[in-house]
């Protein structure tokens, strides 16, 4: 419209590796004049038209500092499903919404889950190595993955991505274990053939793999530790999918150093990247990836839609879809 | 039974690179007199008649003309495996022989091996976790992005048993999926994977997000990918191969990739296995190879033993046999109900 401004909102850049995607950007520009951190740093007196704060990947960071600066900011719209990096009741005290990306981002991280359970199991990675070595002449008959068709998978947080993932499974006629906070409604287990296990203790004895699909929250740091790691089978491998502090990550090392568990394959750790020094990084017994459980371009996209909705709900006065309360 | 007793089984070797596994063998000796090459080529004249059956693991031993006549009692060759394009199956017929395989024990792991490299090639996993090792990452960039597996659509070409179980897999992850056959399956197992038929292959091709090779190696099928097929794929497709490295054209699949024409291959079998060491699709960053690992796990590699030894002991006996492969155009008997 002639003479309306669009509402103001803060990104950290646009373009480069961490910013908001170029075309991503200029779909945005429709709707919001996009403020960069340079921008406002170089002109803090924008800050008071600032009415909403686009959150791509922890970028900007959202602190007392900034927050103080930031009058008139209604909403902080956060990529990505875990806020676990957010202070809410900071946020809330202030008056400021918060939203998230629940839905979008639960098939690809379930796939990924999938993904590096047939890897490691597979040992896709390793295989790939041995495929292209300059050294190989010849392919060993010894050479031997494990079978995941068959076998137990225990799913530690059965939220959105954890019974999505039970789905993929079931189709590979494996069984399902579940450990949640509360138990899921006798159709819900039935449709995927799940049985809860009340204990912890129960599920990490029986499984072949143990994937973790928690939220990272004060309960589930280091959830997996020491402890939980000598339940699991010696022929047992870890998936995180969830966050690095739900694992002892120090205790985790030892365990796949001397063979407590099998293996272990994180899309997650503490932090991110490691140090590249950790020892994660050199042990034969583990796959990592760089956190990119939402990573392809359709899931970015809606991503960046389900942002968009949010914020243009909050301006409005609206309830907030995907509004995350402290 | 006293092993002297037992009909003699004859196998490259047990343990190392090349042998039998030390299970199998264990396997192998409950019910046979087990016979190494080694042993054999030291005492032919007394084991040759021993011999009535050869377990065939890997491809080896070679079965040629030379053999075949050193084996006066020949009588079977047990394969472990599904796939036979490595035997002469017309000269061994020439002897009496017969040859049997193991599809039934390889179907799952293969069918698993087929959605692993799937999704490691539609997420990039390989590379990600160079990325997530190297000494150079300070970082981790958010604009390195892969591709979708729920919802898009998977083109499987050859949809027996391995290709149904993949359907089978598929289908939990919202796949749409497709298929191309020699015979059209029942509506039933059409409906129960939820997968539409293509008559023609390259409807499928230029459908297709994800196309899967699950197909025998035969003359029909033999370069059944070539530069026609991988220019009818879209540009933002993955090829996967968990059949014969001969079914594909390599030398057009590697310009292919090269010029972006198609977005990535998965390869577990390629021809020959391995590549000479030069060879591009080594080199190529949006290509994943495995080392012909679809039945590399110890439970697979017993089940196809398992399923040899009953396949062997039937052709003994004179029972009818659950596997047996034919040369080409002869109609095979009917086979025993699976228990």
């Amino acid at each position: 419209m002639e003479g309306q401004e669009l509402p103001a909102v803060l990104i950290d850049c646009v373009g480069g590796k961490r910013g908001v995607y170029e075309d991503h950007a200029e779909f945005l520009e429709k709707y919001f004049r996009l403020i960069t951190m340079k921008e406002y740093l170089e002109n803090k007196s924008l800050g008071r038209k600032i009415r909403a704060v686009y959150q791509w990947f922890h970028k900007p960071v959202v602190n007392q500092e900034l927050l103080q600066s930031l009058p008139n900011l209604e909403v902080v719209a956060s990529a990505g499903v875990g806020i676990d990096h957010l202070d809410l009741r900071l946020l809330s005290s202030r008056g400021v919404k918060v939203s998230n990306t629940p839905l979008v981002v639960s098939t690809d991280t379930a796939d990924l889950g999938m993904a590096l359970m047939l890897a490691s199991s597979r040992r896709i990675v390793e295989g790939h190595q041995i495929a292209v070595s300059p050294n190989t002449q010849h392919f060993a008959a010894d050479w031997l993955g494990t079978e995941v068709s068959g076998a137990t998978l225990g799913i530690v947080g059965m939220g959105t991505i954890g019974y999505k993932v039970a789905q993929r499974a079931r189709a590979f006629e494996m069984k399902i274990l579940y450990y949640n906070r509360r138990q899921r409604n006798k159709e819900e287990e039935g449709a995927v053939g799940a049985i809860y296990c009340k204990k912890i203790d129960d599920l990490l004895r029986q499984s072949d793999f143990v994937l973790l699909s928690v939220n990272l929250t004060p309960q589930t740091h280091k959830l997996i530790g020491k402890r939980e790691l000598e339940l699991m089978k010696p022929t047992a491998t870890l998936i995180n999918i969830s966050r690095g502090l739900v694992v002892d990550q120090d205790a985790l090392v030892e365990a796949l150093q001397n063979r407590v568990i099998k293996a272990a394959a994180l899309d997650v750790t503490h932090p991110e990247p490691l140090p590249r020094d950790h020892p994660l990084l050199k042990l034969g017994n583990v796959v990592l990836t760089p956190h990119i459980g939402s990573a392809t371009r359709q899931t970015r996209r809606r991503m960046m839609e389900g942002m968009l909705e949010s914020i243009q709900a909050a301006l409005a006065g609206l309830p907030v879809p995907n509004e995350v309360l402290p | 039974m006293a092993e002297q007793e037992l009909p003699g089984v004859l196998v490259l070797d047990v343990g190392g690179a090349q042998g039998v596994l030390a299970e199998l063998a264990a396997l192998l000796q409950r019910h046979f007199h087990l016979i190494t090459m080694k042993e054999f080529l030291a005492n032919k004249s007394e084991l040759s008649r021993r011999i009535q059956s050869v377990f065939v693991f890997e491809g080896r031993p070679r079965i040629d003309r030379e053999l075949l006549q050193s084996l006066p009692n020949l009588r079977v060759i047990g394969n472990s495996g599904v796939g036979v394009d490595h035997l002469d199956l017309a000269l061994i017929s020439a002897f009496g022989v017969k040859v049997t395989n193991t599809p039934h024990a390889v179907a799952d792991p293969t069918a698993d091996m087929g959605m692993a490299l799937m999704l490691a090639s539609a997420r990039r996993l390989v590379e990600g976790c160079q990325i997530a090792v190297s000494p150079d990452t300070k970082h981790f960039a958010v604009d390195w992005l892969g591709v979708e597996v729920t919802r898009a659509t998977l083109g499987i070409i050859g949809m027996g048993s391995i290709g149904y179980k993949v359907a089978q897999r598929a289908r939990a992850f919202s796949m749409r999926i497709l298929y191309h056959n020699r015979n059209r399956r029942r509506k039933e197992e059409e409906e129960a994977v939820g997968a539409h038929y293509c008559e023609r292959m390259e409807e499928l091709l230029q459908q297709s997000d994800f196309v899967m090779l699950v197909v025998n190696l035969t003359p029909q099928t033999h370069r059944l990918i070539g530069r026609k097929e991988l220019g009818l794929m879209k540009p933002t497709a993955t090829l996967i191969n968990i059949s014969r490295g001969a079914v594909i054209d390599q030398d057009a699949l590697v310009e292919a990739l090269q010029n972006q024409v198609i977005r990535a291959a998965a390869l577990d079998v390629t021809y020959p296995e391995p590549l000479p060491r030069d060879h591009p699709l080594l080199r190529l960053k949006n290509v994943i190879i495995t080392p012909h690992a679809g039945t590399a796990t110890l439970q697979a590699a017993q089940a196809m033993a398992a399923e040899a030894v009953a396949n062997m002991l039937a052709a003994l006996r004179g029972q009818p046999i659950p596997s047996q492969v034919l040369p080409a155009g002869r109609i095979p008997p009917a086979a025993p109900p699976l228990s």
